[in-house]
This record gives C-alpha cells, structure tokens and sequence, in this order.
C-alpha cells in the first residue's frame, strides 16, 4: 500500500491534508496486510461507524488509538467477521473478508477484549481446541502447543484449568493460541487493559517482537497512549470515524502538537487525554 | 516471555475434507470435556429422568391406565409407556442446555473462538448440534440402562432401532435451542425460555399421557399438542423403541429439524442474522 500512514489513497491523502499534513512515501509494490476501505456500521439508528479507511502495512505494527465508544471493537468485529460488512470492503492478506472469509480468516489471529478462554478445560486444551478450529491435525497441534507455551513462558501450567490462571496469564495463553496457527497479521483489542504494569509490559513486548523478527503485521487497538512508540503507525478513531493517520511523528506534526497526547487531545478535544495515561 | 518463536511456514489452514473432519472432532471433543467436567450436569442429566420415572411414574401407575395403542400390543404399565417421552425429555433438556451455554459462550466471549474460525459458519453450528446430540444419545442410553435395571421392559431390539430417532429428535431439539439462544440476549432472560418455552412444549405433549386421554380431557389441549414438534419427537421415539414405523413423525421431526437448523444458520450469519444489528451481540 502506498501509505505508511496506514490508509487507502484518498482517504490518507484526505486525513492528512484535515490534520495538516503530507502523505507517507509510496510503496505500491508491496500490498497491505490489511485494508479497511470506506467501512460504515450501523446499530439501527446509531452510527458506530463512519466511512473508515486504514491499511496496516506487512510486518508493521499499528496502533489503533481510540477513547471508549469510539468504533474499535465494532471495527474489530467486522474485521473478524463476527459481523457483516454492509458498506465498504475489508482485505486481509488479499482476500475480501465478506468474499473469502477462510481464506482471510486462516491469516488472522486475534485476542479480543473480553477474555475468551474457555475456564473448565486445561491451558492445553484450550490451545487444541482452537487448532482443530483450524483443521490442524493432532501431532502438529500438540508439538504446535507445546512450542508456544514455551514461547509465553506458561509450559509449566499447560495441564492447569484456565480458571486457575491470573489476567495476565490468560492473556498470555490468548498470545499463544492466536499464534497456533501462525497467522500472518494480528489483531489485538484492548489486549492490556486490566493488567498489572509488569504484565502489560511483557505482553506489548512481545507483540512488538513478533512484528519485528516474524515479520507479522499487527493492529493494536488501545486507549492506551503510553503503548505507542516512535515509528508506529497511529491511526485516531474517534465517534467512528479516523480524524488522523500516518507515522507517529507525522500525526503529531499534523496536528500541530509536541507529543502524541497534545496531539490526541488536539484531534479529539478530549480533555482528559492530558490526564493520567490514558486518553 | 522469551524470543519470538519462529515460523515454521508448514502449519496452515485446511480447509480439506480432513480438515473439515478435524474441526468437527474437535468441537465434539470440547462439548464432551465441558460435559464430563460439570459433574453437576453429568448427574443432573441422569437424575431428573429417574425422579419422573421412579416417583413419578410410581404415583400414576395406578391411576393411568393405558390401553393398548400403537405401537404397544398388549396393556402396558405406565411406566413402560412413560419412557420414550422421558428419552425425549433429557434430549430436550440438553439441548436447551445446550443452547443456553451458548448464551453464556457468547456472554463471556468464548463465541468468538468458535465464530473466527476459518471454516463456515454452517458447519461450525452444524458440528455444535451433532456434538450436543451425540451426548445427549449417550445420556439416553445410560437412561435406558437404569430404566431396564428399575424393570421397564425394553425390547432387545429397541436398543438399536431407537438410535436413528434419539439422532434425529436430539438434532431438531438441538436446532431449535440454538435458534431460542439466538434470541436470547442475556443469561438472565433464558428463566423466560424454561417457563414459556420448555414447561408448556413437554407438558403439551404425549410424553407423559397418551393423547387420546387429552382428547378427552381437552380438546383445546389436544390440538396444541398436536401442533407442538415436541410431540412427534417423543412418538418417533416410542415407535422405534417398540421397531415399529410412524410415518407422520418421522415427517414432522425431519421437517422441524430443517426448518430450526436453518433459522439457527439464518440467525447467526454475520450478512443475515440478527447479530449484527445490536452492538455486543457477537460476544
């Protein structure tokens, strides 16, 4: 996709001239990871959201900053086709979720905001579970399962009951299921929100380590402004619709600010953004 | 947490025949553990079928008497003629069970675990109703089993010929608690389905009084038990216990079973159903 700031064409180009700014180096060689084309949702007369445009670039990690109630999960939802999208395309890896929704759904993995494993089977368990819902057989879904325990440092509590974990554990169990299948782009709702700073820390690492060495491209919803880290890419939703886009550096030079925070604040006029770490 | 763990490249999504296989099992496999490791359901299962056929069926013997009918031959006791519907009654309440953890899945978010995955939605509801069914042919049997050791008399036969209709009334029952979990928003409102769905369907129907006992008593009562699928489950069920062949409930199950697998479909599709029109719905 052409934009590091992370959007179609037209609505990067449109973004960023609204928040001052140019358009990021092209790439046309390269196709995003996941683009989000002129996406609108409704809840009967409410209107979640509004025309949204964003790409996530292959191997790039990009946040999704947004106060409560700005579209986030609603995004996330059509993106992982829990709902229909209605107006406007969504393509994951070269696939249109609405036309191909295996083929773009074998490329993700996700971790939703709500905890989803399931507390009455094992660590182990839940992590097979979500193989078989991937048609992987049970010897490479086992060596799969083990390897990734490991890699989350939980091997050691694989025949627990999920119940028995703490928040971050089972977040961590969620990192290593969404990694069963070896998706190729992540997507992560909210994933610290309720964890302890150790937790949130090692969590937002390893994420980060999995963009850099695998190559997998993520979009990392939060509210979170201390998450964001020089050369992400940034996109603001606010009241469903992306009033920013682009590289870190180039949304807050867009809107006119210092740090991320005056910048957010300045976007959205969201008072509380200056208070505390979060917006 | 260590180093990012390194990609393989091998494992990928399969959506072969094999593939399709794997989900399946996988799902059945996850409906049995839950089972088996809510030993809560596992003995509730069993004893809320014995207390109607030992207490139950104990009090009524002697003031039911029920005359020979299809596909019975001879006068039988009533706690003979009370089992088929008690077979049907564990795989209703299994799979409102059933569906009611679908309502709870979809509350605590593990919903989104099954619906994410890359194969159909279809099959991904359709390998839910067979594992649900599945189990609750298993309780059945061990049902059936107790039944024979309290001395009901069940035809050797039976034991095999009643499993095609525990298949097909434990799907439609199934089928039709996946569409009521569909409507149901929250836990709390599915108080409302036991009392205005589960109660009048098993009371309105010939499981535990033959209809044309109703007939007499109550003409209205009579016709809503004729209209009720619930009805057609239970005598599809006595009629293969006894090897015998009803045509008209085998029509009526088959029918229901399409008709409520469909709306479940309907109702959980992401471009059709109702989901999508209430934020949180898909959770």
């Amino acid at each position: 996709m052409p934009q590091a700031a992370g959007m179609t064409p037209p609505q990067a180009a449109g973004a960023m001239a609204a928040a001052g700014g140019a358009p990021a180096p092209a790439s046309p060689a390269v196709p995003p990871a996941l683009s989000v084309e002129a996406v609108s949702h409704s809840y009967g007369e409410r209107r979640a959201l509004i025309d949204v445009s964003l790409t996530v670039p292959r191997g790039g990690f990009t946040a999704l900053l947004g106060l409560n109630g700005a579209g986030k999960t609603t995004l996330f939802s059509l993106i992982t086709r829990l709902f229909d999208t209605r107006h406007g395309r969504i393509v994951v890896q070269g696939h249109d979720v609405s036309r191909q929704p295996g083929a773009a759904l074998a490329e993700l993995g996700v971790v939703f905001q709500a905890r989803t494993l399931d507390l009455d089977l094992s660590v182990r368990d839940n992590l097979l579970y979500h193989a078989a819902l991937h048609g992987m057989p049970g010897r490479a879904a086992r060596a799969r399962a083990a390897a990734v325990l490991n890699e989350v440092g939980l091997a050691d509590r694989a025949r627990d009951k999920a119940r028995q974990l703490s928040g971050g554990q089972m977040r961590r169990i969620e990192i290593a299921r969404m990694l069963m299948h070896e998706p190729t782009m992540l997507v992560l709702d909210e994933p610290t929100v309720g964890l302890d700073v150790a937790s949130k820390a090692a969590i937002i690492d390893h994420v980060r380590s999995l963009s850099r060495t695998r190559g997998v491209a993520v979009l990392w919803a939060t509210h979170l402004l201390d998450e964001v880290e020089p050369g992400d890419h940034v996109v603001v939703l606010h009241q469903g619709k992306v009033l920013a886009s682009g590289e870190l550096s180039q949304v807050v030079a867009a809107a006119g600010a210092t740090d991320l925070r005056s910048a957010f604040r300045t976007l959205t006029g969201a008072r509380q953004a200056a208070e505390g770490d979060s917006p | 947490m260590s180093a990012a763990l390194a990609m393989t490249g091998v494992i990928r999504h399969r959506r072969t025949a094999r593939g399709y296989l794997i989900c399946m099992r996988g799902v059945m496999w996850r409906e049995a553990l839950r089972f088996v490791h809510q030993r809560g359901r596992l003995i509730s299962a069993l004893v809320r079928p014995l207390v109607w056929l030992v207490i139950f069926a104990a009090g009524w013997r002697e003031v039911l008497g029920v005359s020979i009918m299809p596909p019975y031959h001879t006068y039988i006791l009533y706690s003979t003629y009370v089992v088929p519907g008690l077979l049907a009654m564990v795989q209703f309440f299994y799979g409102m069970q059933s569906s009611l953890s679908m309502v709870y899945d979809r509350e605590m978010g593990s919903m989104r675990v099954l619906l994410v995955s890359p194969f159909p939605r279809w099959f991904l509801l359709v390998s839910r109703l067979t594992a649900s069914t599945v189990i609750s042919i298993f309780q059945c049997y061990a049902f059936m089993l107790l039944a024979w050791l309290w001395g009901v008399d069940i035809p050797d036969a039976g034991w095999i010929t009643v499993l095609p209709a525990l298949m097909l009334g434990g799907f439609m029952l199934g089928a039709m608690g996946m569409l009521l979990s569909s409507m149901v928003r929250q836990l709390e409102n599915f108080a409302g389905v036991m009392n205005f769905v589960i109660f009048p369907m098993f009371f309105a129907s010939s499981a535990l009084y033959p209809l044309w006992q109703v007939q007499q008593s109550s003409p209205i009562l009579y016709q809503a038990c004729l209209l009720n699928p619930f009805t057609y489950a239970v005598e599809l069920t006595r009629f293969c216990l006894y090897s015998a062949f009803d045509p008209l409930a085998l029509a009526v199950v088959a029918g229901c079973t399409i008709v409520f697998t469909a709306g479940a479909i309907l109702a959980y599709d992401p471009a059709r159903g109702v989901m999508a029109r209430r934020p949180g719905a898909a959770a």
